[in-house]
């Protein structure tokens, strides 16, 4: 009894509490993230009566002659984006990094832009550039668009604002201690190039890479649109499930869309355990010296990229605003009808795009930011449970939109599962959220996870640690101290978090599309069935109202930001 | 009120690394104690299992006569004090000493009175409305210990609070921390790796190294009496004089001698007993002079002392490098240990 007693004493009513969040976001995860995917694989290996067939289908697709073709084209297309997006992106961030060049955060903003829109805008856009009737097609610049280069240049686009940010990052990491080594014993810029700067960004360049072959590799947004018959695994995947209801072949298409994902992950946990850190608090900061020369090709390199870009988007802005491209040239409002969008029903799925992104934002900036709160800031309890905890939030960066929306359907479609070798089956208590705009809001918050989750990590890493030991010492409760301290200190990361879940969920096509119902419409994969329809000035204005609210969006949290920046530098946390 | 504490039989063990090796350790109530010793040596580890931030692998912890092994740090009514301050950045003075008070359903006005009170003690009245990065650093240091007193702990626990601080705000916040100790009467530990800090501030100073208790005593007999090498060599500086390589005459009873370079006498004539040697180095070190002299052929070799010296004194005699002085080593200073 006595001993009864003291452990009774050591567990407080805040272990409680931690004990419950801890769980919490293990079962979230396990429920939305490990369940579904799960689920996808065993749909790999059976047949649709659920009977195991092994490496079946597995078998069957690698000898079909098309679907060897889609793999074949997926990497064609996913190398070509990879190396196009990654030169330019290294280029790009190069000079804004190191060289001197004016407006810098005007061309860091271009570079981000396409973030902010759906993919499909890219698309359209080619369209119209390079289409049968584009506006570069009639002045004599033809291009075999549809099919592989229009899906190379939507995804190099795509892929170039990630690729710049890892890069900008790896760049900005530089000891300059090194350089005026360098400089003291007179190496040569290429010298210095080659043995210093290359070296830095060694990590950065392998994540840009991977990062850009994974988006370009599962894309479900561009291919749709300048696709033509040229198929690539994510259209293939979305033909099998949602044309052809076929969910076993779409597991084992889903599960191959996983490769790169793995292998970065892979490749990751090498180079992370060589990796080590560039710089220490003796660091210096990089001194950008003039050089004329230079800084003129980079500032030119920068122009250059940056009107590509704005072109792209001022042709879809122009695509929308005007009658019938190129017959009637008028300008019209009539695009931005929403009633009159996607058959009818254009209101209520924009009504519904704002609504899933504002819930997804709420919720998704919650659960990470005390998921993260929890595992970081819990100290020598729960440490397994901590641990899984982490490993389940860093997951989601490794699964591909496309395989959350293909392993969301084959989970929640599901009114119950067979328990296997056994003739009992269980009922799927979450079966009600299919078909419902709850299920894309969980898809979103799944899909979305892991780099706020990182945000929120990185920014409570940053707060002193003994802020919890101070406040227990004072028998201050967690939860006190998290609302009275952590929170106010985190504010900004709060935001960051909140602005990604909300641009990203209102634009994503590749895991909703698969989710999405006639019931609950929403604006990005109208914009996909509109376009299919041969609606593209609407779809490109839909598209471009997204991108609007979006930076809308961005540019209220750069505000805000702005001023939350000032009130940091007076706590100097 | 203040509160003994008794740290019995304890070891901690980290993934096959032993932090504390059954250390036992008797803190009286109202007393201060230094945890001194080189890092790694378990100092912190034994804070922290106090606090009850981590709890032993082995033994008891004792406050008062409570067993409080493995309670959580907030049922153990202490104070602590970290080297990064860790005051709240975002709350004002007033608001972080006020901190846990806040929690304790008292009324307003009686927290605002203690509160004012304790700036009244740590002299920084003026100061309540700042925040704390408008503060200097020994400031900060001065409202943690207010943080840390206000909810009136039964002991107090400083883990380097002194560290990150100016050379001469250490001086004046030493002493500070030591006047309100003694004022209050307050059980106190400090862990610190700077000796001058526990050589002034401490009633006793626990020397450890290697997760175990090498010495306990004050001040006076740590540097007087150490009992070990290891704590002779780790307090003030010392010579040590092994049998092997050779000792002057009956210096040495068991296998080492030591003896501290300002208890050597220096001369520049002959002394009855006294050895002859040469100077090998002058170092100056400001209000004395470390002079390193070279004693030849001592019963079986070569072997060379560390001697202090007053500046002025060797300015007097005019010490250089290769000239001869004569060394007198009282008998009494010298410290026998029967190993090195």
């Amino acid at each position: 009894m006595k001993k009864i007693s003291q452990r009774l004493q050591r567990f407080t009513k805040e272990d409680l509490v931690r004990a419950a969040a801890v769980y919490a976001v293990i079962v979230f995860l396990l429920v939305f993230l490990v369940f579904p995917l799960a689920t996808l694989f065993v749909k790999a290996f059976q047949d649709k009566d659920g009977v195991f067939v092994g490496l079946a289908h597995f078998a069957e697709y690698f000898t079909s002659r098309s679907m060897v073709y889609s793999i074949s084209n997926t990497f064609v297309i996913s190398i070509w984006s990879t190396v196009i997006s990654v030169t330019l992106a290294f280029f790009y961030a190069y000079a804004l990094s190191r060289k001197n060049v004016p407006a810098k955060s005007f061309f860091r903003y271009v570079g981000m832009v396409p973030i902010f829109a759906p993919t499909m805008l890219l698309g359209i856009a080619l369209i119209y550039l390079f289409g049968n009737q584009g506006i570069l097609t009639s002045l004599g610049l033809e291009i075999p668009l549809y099919g592989k280069v229009g899906i190379i240049i939507s995804e190099s686009i795509y892929c170039f604002p990630a690729a710049t940010t890892i890069l900008m990052v790896a760049f900005s990491a530089a000891d300059n201690r090194l350089y005026e080594a360098a400089e003291t014993m007179g190496t040569s810029a290429l010298r210095k190039m080659v043995t210093i700067t290359i070296p830095n960004v060694k990590y950065g360049l392998i994540n840009a890479i991977f990062v850009s072959f994974t988006y370009s590799f599962t894309d479900f947004g561009a291919p749709s649109v300048v696709g033509g018959n040229y198929n690539v695994l994510a259209t293939d995947v979305y033909k099998q499930v949602v044309g052809q209801q076929n969910f076993n072949m779409g597991a084992v298409v889903g599960i191959i869309l996983l490769f790169p994902a793995i292998l970065s992950f892979i490749v990751d946990w090498f180079t992370n355990k060589k990796q080590s850190a560039a710089i220490n608090s003796k660091s210096v900061p990089y001194q950008i010296k003039p050089h004329r020369a230079s800084d003129i090709a980079a500032t030119v390199f920068c122009i250059i990229v940056a009107l590509a870009m704005i072109l792209f988007f001022a042709v879809a802005l122009f695509a929308s605003l005007i009658k019938l491209w190129p017959y009637n040239l008028t300008f019209t409002l009539d695009n931005y009808n929403l009633s009159e969008a996607g058959s009818g029903s254009g209101l209520t799925a924009f009504k519904n795009s704002i609504l899933i992104s504002l819930v997804s934002a709420f919720l998704g900036t919650l659960i990470t930011f005390i998921g993260a709160y929890i595992i970081e800031k819990t100290q020598q309890k729960f440490r397994i449970s901590r641990k899984i905890a982490y490993f389940l939030s860093i997951t989601p960066l490794a699964i591909p939109g496309t395989v959350v929306g293909l392993s969301f359907i084959m989970f929640f479609n599901a009114s119950a599962f067979n328990i296997p070798f056994t003739q009992y089956a269980v009922l799927n208590p979450l079966h009600g959220i299919y078909g419902t705009i709850w299920i894309i809001v969980f898809a979103n918050l799944i899909h979305f996870y892991s780099v706020p989750f990182s945000t929120a990590t990185t920014a409570l890493k940053r707060l002193d640690k003994e802020f919890e030991t101070v406040s227990e010492s004072l028998s201050v409760p967690f939860y006190r101290t998290f609302a009275k301290v952590t929170v106010p200190l985190c504010f900004p990361a709060i935001c960051e978090m909140w602005v990604y879940f909300f641009v990203n969920s209102l634009v994503t096509v590749s895991a909703v599309v698969f989710l999405y119902s006639p019931t609950a419409p929403i604006t990005s994969v109208m914009i996909v069935s509109m376009q299919g329809a041969g609606q593209t000035a609407p779809a490109a204005a839909m598209c471009m109202l997204l991108l609007f609210i979006n930076l809308i969006v961005r540019l209220l949290y750069e505000a805000l930001s702005h001023a939350l920046k000032k009130r940091e530098k007076k706590l100097k946390v | 009120m203040s509160v003994s504490l008794k740290i019995e039989n304890v070891s901690k063990v980290y993934d096959k690394n032993i932090a504390l090796n059954h250390v036992n350790l008797d803190v009286q109530a109202g007393e201060f104690v230094c945890l001194l010793g080189p890092s790694g040596c378990g100092k912190s580890t034994l804070l922290r299992l106090i606090a009850g931030l981590d709890s032993p692998t082995e033994g008891k912890i004792y406050i008062g006569d409570r067993d409080v092994t493995g309670l959580p740090p907030s049922r153990r009514n202490f104070g602590i004090m970290f080297q990064s301050y860790a005051l709240f950045p975002n709350l004002t003075a007033y608001e972080n000493v006020a901190y846990g008070l806040r929690n304790k359903k008292m009324r307003n006005s009686d927290i605002e009175t203690r509160v004012n009170r304790l700036f009244d003690m740590i002299k920084l009245s003026n100061a309540k409305n700042r925040l704390p990065s408008q503060m200097s650093g020994g400031e900060q240091q001065r409202v943690a210990l207010a943080r840390a007193l206000a909810t009136e702990p039964d002991f107090l626990l400083l883990d380097e609070p002194l560290s990150a601080l100016d050379a001469k705000v250490r001086l004046t916040l030493r002493r500070e921390i030591c006047k309100i100790q003694r004022e209050l009467n307050l059980t106190t530990i400090m862990v610190t790796h700077d000796q001058d800090e526990a050589l002034t501030m401490a009633d006793r100073i626990v020397v450890m190294n290697k997760a175990v208790i090498m010495q306990s005593g004050t001040p006076e007999q740590i540097y007087e009496n150490p009992e070990n090498p290891f704590v002779a060599d780790f307090i003030g500086s010392i010579n040590f004089i092994n049998a092997k390589e050779g000792a002057p005459y009956g210096l040495v009873k068991g296998e080492t001698a030591a003896i501290r370079p300002e208890k050597i006498q220096i001369t520049r004539s002959e002394q009855e007993g006294s050895l002859k040697g040469t100077i090998q180095d002058i170092e100056f070190r400001g209000f004395y002079d470390r002079v390193t002299v070279g004693l030849s052929h001592v019963v079986h070799g070569d072997i060379a002392l560390a001697v202090d010296v007053p500046f002025q004194t060797a300015k007097t005699m005019r010490f250089r490098t290769g000239k001869n002085v004569y060394l007198v080593i009282p008998r009494e200073e010298v410290l026998q240990f029967e190993t090195a």
